[in-house]
């Protein structure tokens, strides 16, 4: 398995996803060698083998930043040839070569890529190896750059993996159609196979106490409800609809309060607009959170809200549910492909999403409806099942090659 | 001698449209979508006249003509009967003309097939006789036998609709009421004198209305000499087969090319063929016999799924509460007078409204979510609690 990141060292749902997957595969009999792109202890993983591309620390998987000198670039990676900083570009070249080397020894059943930034090497073994290649597509560039058209070399990645690869697994229905219209994939080239709760989360010992948060729950105290969404603060979020819905929303409820949980690019203009609608008042950003601190913003929230203008699969949804939140969703996110006990709407409809988060606030039998029927839904599918289908896919092209 | 009762109901509601709480207070159009819209009663009421109500009250009519011996029953809600007016008026002078032969009777209901019989009497009550007094207006006929919304039904229903003087009423044939009893005879609803009880034969009834097309199904394809088969050894357990579904079994449910309606067509005219056979109407057939047995059913029972109850409209949080807020409103809207605002609230009765709340199967995605006209059952709830906000509003004004 080609991927970039296990937790602990994730930044996002990636990792989350890459090693429940692998652990279940390998529960099921896979063998596994899992490459990153870094070097760093992975205390859990026990059930396959991590294999490390480079001396780099996590860290600098996405490349370096400005401020990293030559020599600090030339100590964690001397094999390359370094005129300018340390991209993503490089460390992928690094990536590649660890490949190419790994396979002149040892030749797999099957190489199984996650996402553009491994595909490169995926195709490598496909071409100077001929081993066959399934491509996973846990997001595209167009859902990344908010269905704009983003970064043109990431396309041509993307558009070569997915021609190369011998099966491509879409993680929801929305992404197949993507990879069919903007790549032009034939659709039975293409296997939906959707993403799972983390199986740590529910087995952890979480416990939320009512103190965590004194402000919120007292507003709650007083009648208020807690909106919530999570992620990063990008384009692809659809945040700034979300922040003309809430002021809407507001004008007909104005106990609302809504929490941004995470960080990014659009902090600032996110934090300006709230002033220029007069509802910054209503509006909390927490700054980036992981762990326990962001199950407790799902247990603090009534309402949470994933707002993507194109959203693969939508994990965090998944998530709040399991704290007991009512979920509305836009169309545009393959979670609610799989959740039925939603409300949904699309993502520029400003107007909807307001109605929405009014009734639910207003209408406890609607919120204790939604919050309720969720939870028979949210574990639904289960990592098992993601293996199962995984290795049936796997099995269909090794067969497949025999003839 | 061995009888038919074929009964057939006919409705369609008037569907809220996805009426925004920015709306409230500025537009009192509820019940007006755009003609493409997922709301729009209209393109439903004109597909379903094409699919069914044309096609299945010529066929009824042609066979009438050709058959002076048979006869059908119908209920028509009030909700229908608007839309027809304004819509497909054909079809209300078809009914007519089946009327004036003697060859249909209509069957009194709620006006607005609203469960208003568990929320408030005085609403019932008036309901019922609004809608006795639009059949009369229409055709000219006064109903004599009462069928309730759904088929909901219990003994104090019974003892209402004696008092009221009808002469019979129509319920569900459960097993689990009838027991060894059979369902094809009349019976006497527990504490009446003189009411009537007719009672649904369900399983030849749901041969037709449910499992005609499924190919799953043992017995399929359904042939007529089949059926006349099951319909002659049913006879011996009694002489009255009440035949009692939706109208739009034929057309709707069951599409022309399943084969229903040359099913329906050969059926008429083969029952009759055989020996002292005939096709009698409701009040016929409370005359039949004298009531062979007293039934008692205590708790409702209805026509709908497994369990032959409410738990379809109102069983979850979202339908209750929706209904109770809706029934809290009706003083206040009442004494408004103003006969619009009592329409649109009235409107606002009709079963299938806490029908598309129904969770009980959402995520199944069955038979609920199939015929729901919104997104789910949640958008359902929000758009009839704005529309509710916005009758409220008006009673202040």
């Amino acid at each position: 398995m080609l991927g970039w990141e296990l937790p602990p060292h994730n930044s996002g749902g990636l990792g989350v996803a890459c090693l429940n997957m692998a652990r279940a595969l390998s529960r099921q009999g896979a063998d596994i060698d899992f490459v990153v792109p870094y070097t760093a202890e992975h205390p859990e993983i026990n059930f396959m083998h991590v294999l490390s591309a480079t001396h780099l620390d996590p860290i600098y998987r996405y490349g370096g930043g400005s401020y990293e000198s030559l020599q600090i670039l030339e100590k964690i990676i001397p094999t390359t040839d370094h005129q300018e900083l340390l991209s993503i570009r490089d460390v992928q070249k690094s990536y590649c070569e660890f490949v190419e080397k790994y396979l002149s020894d040892y030749k797999p059943e099957l190489v199984h890529a996650h996402d553009w930034l491994t595909y490169e090497a995926g195709i490598l073994a496909k071409k100077n190896y001929g081993i066959p290649l399934v491509a996973h597509v846990h997001a595209t560039e167009f859902d990344r750059a908010g269905m704009r058209s983003g970064n043109p070399l990431i396309h041509e990645i993307e558009y070569e993996g997915l021609m190369m690869a011998d099966k491509i697994i879409a993680v929801s229905e929305a992404t197949k159609r993507i990879i069919h219209e903007k790549y032009h994939i034939p659709l039975n080239k293409i296997d939906v196979v959707y993403n799972s709760l983390d199986e740590n989360y529910e087995k952890s010992d979480y416990f939320f106490r009512d103190t965590t948060y004194g402000y919120l729950n007292k507003l709650k105290f007083e009648g208020w409800t807690i909106v919530s969404t999570v992620g990063r603060f990008t384009v692809q979020k659809g945040l700034y609809n979300f922040m003309r819905a809430a002021a809407l929303a507001i004008s007909k409820n104005p106990k609302l309060m809504f929490v941004l949980a995470g960080d990014g690019e659009e902090r600032n203009e996110l934090i300006a607009m709230a002033a220029e609608l007069s509802i910054a008042k209503n509006v909390i950003f927490t700054g980036f959170i992981r762990g326990k601190k962001l199950r407790d913003i799902y247990s603090i929230s009534d309402i949470f809200v994933m707002s993507s203008v194109s959203e693969p699969f939508g994990l965090t949804a998944l998530e709040a549910a399991h704290h007991g939140d009512a979920l509305i969703l836009t169309k545009q996110s393959g979670v609610s492909e799989v959740i039925w006990s939603a409300m949904t709407y699309d993502f520029w409809d400003e107007e909807k999403l307001a109605d929405e988060i009014v009734s639910i606030s207003e209408n406890p039998a609607l919120r204790e409806s939604l919050q309720e029927n969720v939870k028979s839904e949210y574990h639904k599918i289960t990592w098992n099942q993601v293996a199962k289908k995984c290795t049936k896919i796997y099995n269909n092209i090794i067969n497949h090659k025999r003839y | 001698m061995r009888a038919i009762c074929l009964y057939l109901h006919i409705h369609q509601p008037l569907r809220y449209r996805e009426y925004s709480i920015f709306e409230v207070g500025n537009d009192t159009n509820y019940f007006n979508d755009n003609f493409n819209g997922r709301q729009s009663n209209e393109r439903i009421f004109k597909k379903v006249a094409e699919k069914s109500y044309y096609p299945m009250l010529n066929l009824l009519l042609e066979n009438m003509e050709k058959h002076p011996d048979f006869k059908v029953s119908f209920s028509i809600t009030g909700t229908w009967l608007e839309q027809a007016e304004k819509w497909a008026p054909d079809l209300i002078d078809k009914i007519r003309y089946m009327v004036s032969r003697g060859q249909a009777e209509i069957v009194d209901e709620t006006y607005y097939h609203s469960l208003a019989y568990y929320y408030n009497l005085d609403e019932f009550t008036d309901q019922v006789r609004m809608h006795s007094a639009k059949i009369q207006q229409l055709f000219g006929v006064k109903p004599q036998v009462f069928r309730n919304t759904e088929f909901a039904y219990n003994d104090s229903l019974a003892k209402w609709a004696e008092k009221e003087g009808y002469k019979g009423i129509l319920a569900e044939g459960w097993d689990k009421i009838l027991g060894w009893r059979s369902p094809n005879h009349v019976y006497r609803p527990a504490g009446c004198e003189k009411l009537k009880l007719l009672l649904k034969n369900y399983r030849l009834s749901d041969d037709i209305a449910f499992r005609f097309s499924n190919r799953g199904w043992g017995e399929w394809p359904l042939t007529v000499p089949k059926y006349q088969n099951w319909l002659e050894m049913d006879s011996l357990r009694g002489n009255l087969i009440n035949l009692f579904m939706d109208f739009e079994t034929f057309g709707e449910h069951q599409w022309k090319d399943t084969g229903i309606f040359d099913f329906m067509n050969t059926l008429i005219s083969t029952w009759l063929n055989g020996y002292e056979n005939k096709f009698v109407t409701v009040s016929e057939a409370c005359e039949l016999e004298e009531p062979v047995d007293e039934v008692s059913m205590p708790d409702t029972i209805t026509w709908a799924d497994t369990e032959r109850d409410l738990s379809a409209w109102l069983s979850n949080a979202m339908q209750t509460s929706a209904m109770q807020d809706l029934y809290d409103l009706r003083e206040r809207v009442l004494t408004t007078g103003d006969a619009e605002l009592i329409s649109d609230w009235r409107h606002l009765t009709t079963s299938d409204h806490p029908y598309a709340m129904c969770t009980k199967y959402w995520n199944d995605g069955d038979v609920h979510a199939y015929f729901s006209a919104y997104a789910s059952p949640y958008e359902a709830f929000m758009y009839f609690m704005n529309v509710l906000r916005d009758i409220e509003y008006r009673t202040k004004k």
